[in-house]
């Protein structure tokens, strides 16, 4: 029985067996779960738009799953935008849009020119957020941004009034990857800086990219800087180029120009 | 079969006497990582507990037809199969804990306490028995977690399972907490503070010298 046990076909046979069972426990589970998790993921990442939109406050404690739908159906309107002529495409439910996959496939995406935020591939469609108050009047637009930082591609959402110039709030929410560096890059999540963006201008009077991420504290005060995070330098111009990406012309320049004049009305 | 003196042995010995981490010291990179809140700490055991309890059953009832030349690695396919099993479980219904815990629960998979359990008990003992095997070795795990997670989170954070029991000075409070707990070396001081103390009381847990 033993020399058999230990016989070369009875442990190809064993071996063969348990992986074929291991695998079929492991993608039932994978399978079954998955609807469970997407609609965790989705709750989250609505979680972070109420909180860029300044509708609820997650570090005052967990906020309820009840809650989370009920604002965000309440005052949050998901739209396509398509990047280069910047208008509304119709047909497509904002809601199961997904930019990440839309991203992998080359028909429906493109490679930047001039990819400063390492973005690699650009979905042509994007969705942003419109968020409204109880009289229905627009009292924030939502972009999603993303790019490089120092580990990981860093995810955002950056919230702008209706003028499309003044922040008011930049949320980053989702670290692919190894993450930044908590205490260091990490700090992109501390409310303290996420605080410093309130107010700031991310455009000049002339229309240019104003908005800086410096170290230098006399451009830091005025309305279009940000005091950059100490001991976390490439992260930082990781802010900075996803804005500088994301605001220019392969990224939400041509919205941002038609929604000014009236288009998102 | 196992009469009931032997199962209380299986079920409670690993919780003091036998303690996986304070007397084998094993498993306590996870141990320093996922204490600094009670909540993490109670998930990442009952999660280890699940994953010891059942690769133990398994490889239990195998046993007798593993071949002893990729024994190790059946079982490594086992406990990662459970392991990718209790993650994706985590990520359904604890997204938040799972979120927290990240990459902890995925390293279940090299906590030497499953593997150990796994290789020094569950391949010579019949699958009840085995798996009591586990759920102790887990409880014990579990207990020390349990202790150090109430520590630091008590006194890094002033609160137990996320509700306020030491009103903060932050937040207008008195007590001021101390930062230090809430990073992973304090975990290492406390532990080894529980293995003094279980070593005082039963000093035959002490290494002979020589």
């Amino acid at each position: 029985m033993a020399s058999n046990k230990d016989s070369f076909g009875r442990t190809l046979f064993i071996v063969v067996g348990l992986c074929f069972i291991c695998s079929i426990f492991v993608s039932a589970a994978a399978v079954l779960l998955r609807p469970t998790q997407e609609q965790n993921k989705l709750l989250d990442k609505q979680k972070y738009i109420l909180e860029a939109a300044g509708l609820i406050d997650t570090s005052k404690g967990n906020v309820g799953k009840e809650q989370v739908l009920n604002t965000y159906n309440k005052y949050v309107e998901a739209k396509v935008v398509n990047l280069a002529t910047g208008d509304w495409v119709q047909g497509i439910d904002a809601n199961t849009f997904d930019t990440k996959s839309e991203a992998r496939n080359p028909k429906t995406s493109f490679v930047p020119k001039n990819d400063v935020a390492s973005v690699k591939r650009v979905a042509n469609d994007q969705v942003v957020y419109l968020v409204r108050d109880d009289a229905g009047k627009l009292k924030t637009v939502i972009l999603p941004i993303h790019g490089y930082g120092l580990w990981s591609t860093m995810y955002a959402f950056l919230a702008v009034s209706p003028d499309l110039n003044t922040v008011q709030s930049l949320i980053y929410y989702d670290f692919t990857g190894s993450g930044e560096t908590p205490g260091l890059g990490g700090e992109v999540q501390n409310p303290k800086w996420i605080a410093k963006w309130t107010g700031k201008k991310l455009f000049d009077d002339q229309g240019n990219l104003a908005i800086k991420v410096t170290k230098n504290p006399a451009i830091a005060s005025s309305q279009y800087g940000v005091d950059a995070l100490s001991g976390a330098t490439l992260t930082s111009n990781g802010v900075q180029h996803s804005l500088s990406f994301w605001l220019g012309n392969e990224g939400f320049a041509r919205f941002i120009e038609k929604a000014r004049n009236g288009g998102l009305s | 079969m196992a009469n009931a003196k032997e199962l209380k042995q299986v079920l409670t010995g690993p919780i003091i006497s036998n303690n996986p981490i304070a007397l084998q010291i094993l498993g306590v990179c996870s141990a320093l990582a996922v204490t600094s809140k009670l909540e993490t700490a109670l998930v990442m055991s009952i999660a280890l507990t699940a994953v010891t309890a059942f690769s133990n059953l398994f490889i239990s009832m195998i046993r007798n037809h593993i071949p002893s030349s990729v024994r190790i690695i059946v079982q490594m396919t086992i406990i990662a199969s459970l392991v990718i099993v209790v993650d994706q479980i985590l990520q359904a219904y604890a997204y938040e804990v799972s979120k927290q815990l990240s990459v902890f629960v995925g390293l279940i998979i090299t906590n030497c306490i499953v593997m150990g359990r796994a290789e020094a008990y569950a391949m010579k003992t019949p699958p009840m028995m085995s798996f009591m095997d586990g759920i102790g070795n887990g409880l014990g795990y579990g207990a020390i977690l349990m202790a150090v997670g109430f520590v630091r989170e008590l006194f890094g954070n002033g609160s137990l399972f996320g509700i306020e029991i030491l009103k903060k000075v932050s937040e207008g409070g008195w007590y001021q907490p101390n930062g230090l707990l809430l990073l992973p070396p304090s975990a290492f001081f406390l532990i080894g503070a529980l293995i003094w103390i279980i070593r005082t009381i039963k000093p035959e847990q002490v290494e002979a010298k020589g």
